[in-house]
């Protein structure tokens, strides 16, 4: 009986013994992918499809692709997962958080990452503007995904019963301002519709980075160790803002919220409104009119700031992680899947390639507000980032945002901030 | 010692045992760590934390948006507690004496407590929204004009106040319910035989008998006040121009926007050393107005 016993055991252990061998050969690479959503729309399950396309055709790597928020969130999540002992291998962040994730110790240049000739030229493949954002140091160290422009929205239909062209929105600031005048509709004290709103909650930085950019001036350097903001052009870029709702009456006076203005604008209550090209499709899809899109007006020149996330691998990961994050960011950048994303929701296709797939030619064809971001690209900067990022970026919103309701003058609040700011930057010279 | 009483030492101490768990790792553990923490400088990657004594501190005490938030926090203390607890007081009296539809006049009142604050702001973000917002639109129809509520300084901290006692006046409205309900309904009979108004026995009867009820809610609304920043994330993110800015919200932003966490250490003694003070003046001067039974 005990032998009976025995040698059913050893079988068993034996066989226990293949099967571990087996799994352990097929073991697949697990990734762990933070993504946030800034814009409207079922972002996540267009994510979530990608996914499932890489998986199938990789089937030795697992990826577990999490919601995270918004940029604030997804780096708070990512960081903290990271100081937890479980960290992410790869996420899309905001590619303004280069100079923190850089001094935090928690990510990788690509640069390290890529081995052969085609990977090192795939580096370059991408819009050189999208690139501004991702790189210091000579190295690469964030790879575009979901990028964006600020685009200027605008109601046709108003602009016919305003006596307006059309097909000829305003290009130039004193064009908007004189628009504007005719766009808005007054009733009594009250305002029936408002000539132009650019929103001064959520991100008043991005705004008025195309503001300064348009006026000749960038904010930052691109060490991110300096900052201007009180040029006297950066000064004029904020008193013109301000001088649209206090002055000129087109815009209402204070700040305006970033998170109901798409809803402003769908309810006809502006008619014209500076967001993110990352709304172009769900504005599309719930608009009642006529609408078009244009680029931001100029002044010295047109500008606007880049936005949105860029993909970073984590420096904790093993080599053979390394490499599977970087098949996963190919795959999810090539041509055709940047330009996929591109049509669902109104991000840039991320490559000149992307644009010259059919599937996108054909889109941009039919729909060609879809080609406004990627043809202000020309005139594209990089967003406001720098060293103490969070730090530097809420002493601009501040000042913005002390500007916008009156209680500090645009030259007192810039000139604070500025101050502020050089005590922050000081020790990165 | 026998050892009889060892073992009931033994039972005593494994009986306590998960509860000091938790309350040690965290509650007691995290204070000390976190006031250690403050006497620290922020580490990087490129440059660990050091000892810097009371650095920290300083930079608080010159640092204008603590200012600003400590300020609006007072504001918010004063706005919330007071108008809270007499509306749930109000609020309880209505809804215990006969009412048709009594049950479903108790689930309206409470029905704000159920919702999570994120929910309740998103919705109020609408209501507070210029011009198409419902506030503006029941505005106009009395002629007022429109107003940005969430965008002008001098209002914002008023809206979010208003939404901090909607939410809140209705879970203390069920204490006072409760309380209400174990009144010996011999007292009213007593007090209109001889003839006093329903305010009189309010005043000198019904209010000091809800005195333990009132010291419970005052510590709930104390804290409310401190704690309750949910909002915030949703309606204006402390702005504008830190109009709206609470503690709780700057330490959040200190800690995780800016990761600066010795600075939000710092600001965290600070909240921790408040809440308690007042804790400690709560039931040190109120204790002696109470009369349990």
């Amino acid at each position: 009986m005990l032998k009976i016993l025995k040698h059913s055991a050893k079988r068993l252990a034996l066989a226990a013994a293949l099967s571990l061998g087996l799994t352990s050969a097929a073991t697949a690479v697990e990734l762990t992918m933070y993504y946030p959503v800034a814009v409207g729309g079922a972002l996540t399950k267009i994510v979530d499809g990608l996914v499932a396309d890489f998986e199938k055709e990789n089937p030795d790597i697992n990826v577990n692709a999490i919601y995270a928020g918004n940029y604030n969130d997804a780096r708070i999540k990512a960081l903290a997962a990271l100081k937890s002992g479980e960290p992410a291998q790869l996420s899309v962040m905001f590619s303004i958080d280069i100079y923190e994730l850089i001094e935090q110790g928690a990510i990788v240049a690509f640069d390290d990452v890529v081995k052969t000739a085609d990977e090192k030229a795939w580096l370059d493949s991408f819009y050189p503007a999208l690139m501004e954002n991702g790189r210091t140091q000579g190295k690469t160290w964030g790879i575009p995904f979901q990028r964006s422009t600020i685009v200027m929205y605008y109601n046709k239909d108003a602009f016919r019963a305003a006596g307006l062209d059309p097909e000829n929105p305003p290009a130039t600031w004193d064009e908007l301002v004189a628009a504007g005048k005719k766009l808005t509709k007054k009733n009594g004290d009250n305002v029936d519709q408002w000539g132009a709103m650019i929103p001064s909650t959520g991100y008043p930085y991005w705004m008025f980075g195309a503001l300064a950019m348009q006026n000749g001036q960038t904010l930052m350097n691109g060490d991110g160790n300096e900052t201007y903001f009180d040029a006297p052009a950066t000064v004029e870029a904020l008193e013109f803002w301000k001088s649209l709702g206090s002055d000129h009456g087109i815009m209402p006076a204070g700040t305006i919220e970033w998170g109901t203005l798409r809803q402003n604008f769908l309810e006809g209550k502006t008619a014209i409104m500076w967001h993110s090209t990352g709304n172009l499709t769900t504005v599309k899809k719930n608009a009642s009119f006529d609408f078009g899109v244009a680029m931001l007006p100029a002044q010295k020149r047109r500008g606007t700031p880049t936005g949105g996330g860029n993909f970073y691998i984590f420096k904790d990961s093993t080599d053979e992680e390394k490499a599977a994050a970087l098949k996963l960011i190919k795959f999810l950048t090539q041509p055709g899947r940047t330009g996929e994303w591109s049509m669902k929701t109104g991000y840039l296709g991320t490559r000149a390639d992307a644009y010259a797939t059919p599937a996108l030619k054909a889109y941009v064809k039919e729909f060609p507000p879809a080609a406004v971001a990627r043809d202000q690209l020309e005139f594209a900067t990089a967003e406001l980032s720098t060293y103490q990022t969070g730090r530097v970026r809420k002493l601009l919103d501040d000042a913005i945002q002390s500007a916008l309701t009156g209680s500090k003058s645009p030259a007192d609040a810039l000139g604070a901030a500025q101050k502020q700011a050089d005590r922050l930057l000081k020790r990165y010279r | 010692m026998t050892r009889r009483s060892t073992m009931m030492s033994v039972y005593g101490w494994l009986l306590f045992a998960p509860a000091a768990i938790f309350l040690i790792a965290f509650t007691y553990y995290p204070t000390l760590a976190t006031l250690a923490k403050s006497f620290y400088s922020q580490g990087t990657a490129l440059r660990p934390a050091e000892f810097v004594g009371l650095e920290n501190f300083e930079y608080m005490l010159d640092d204008d948006v603590f200012w600003q938030v400590a300020w609006n926090n007072l504001i918010y203390a004063i706005g919330t507690i007071p108008v809270s607890i007499a509306l749930a007081i109000l609020m309880a009296l209505w809804v215990n004496g006969k009412l048709p539809l009594k049950s479903l006049a108790r689930m309206a009142y409470f029905t704000p407590t159920i919702l999570p604050m994120i929910a309740v702001a998103n919705i109020w973000l609408f209501f507070y929204t210029p011009d198409i917002g419902l506030i503006d639109q029941i505005s106009r129809l009395f002629g007022f004009p429109s107003h940005n509520w969430l965008g002008d300084p001098s209002t914002v901290l008023g809206c979010i106040i208003v939404i901090t006692i909607w939410k809140e006046a209705g879970f203390f409205m069920i204490f006072y319910l409760a309380a209400l309900q174990s009144v010996s309904p011999e007292l009213e009979e007593a007090a209109k035989l001889e003839g006093a108004s329903r305010w009189y026995f309010f005043r000198r009867v019904l209010f000091h008998i809800l005195m333990p009820t009132t010291l419970f809610v005052l510590i709930n609304a104390v804290i409310n006040s401190f704690k309750l920043v949910d909002q915030l994330f949703i309606l204006t993110k402390g702005g504008p121009d830190n109009a709206s800015s609470l503690l709780l919200y700057y330490i959040y932003e200190v800690a995780f926007s800016f990761l600066d966490q010795a600075y939000a250490s710092t600001l965290t003694v600070v909240l921790l050393v408040v809440l308690a003070l007042i804790a400690v003046g709560q039931f040190v001067f109120l204790d002696k107005r109470v009369h349990y039974q």
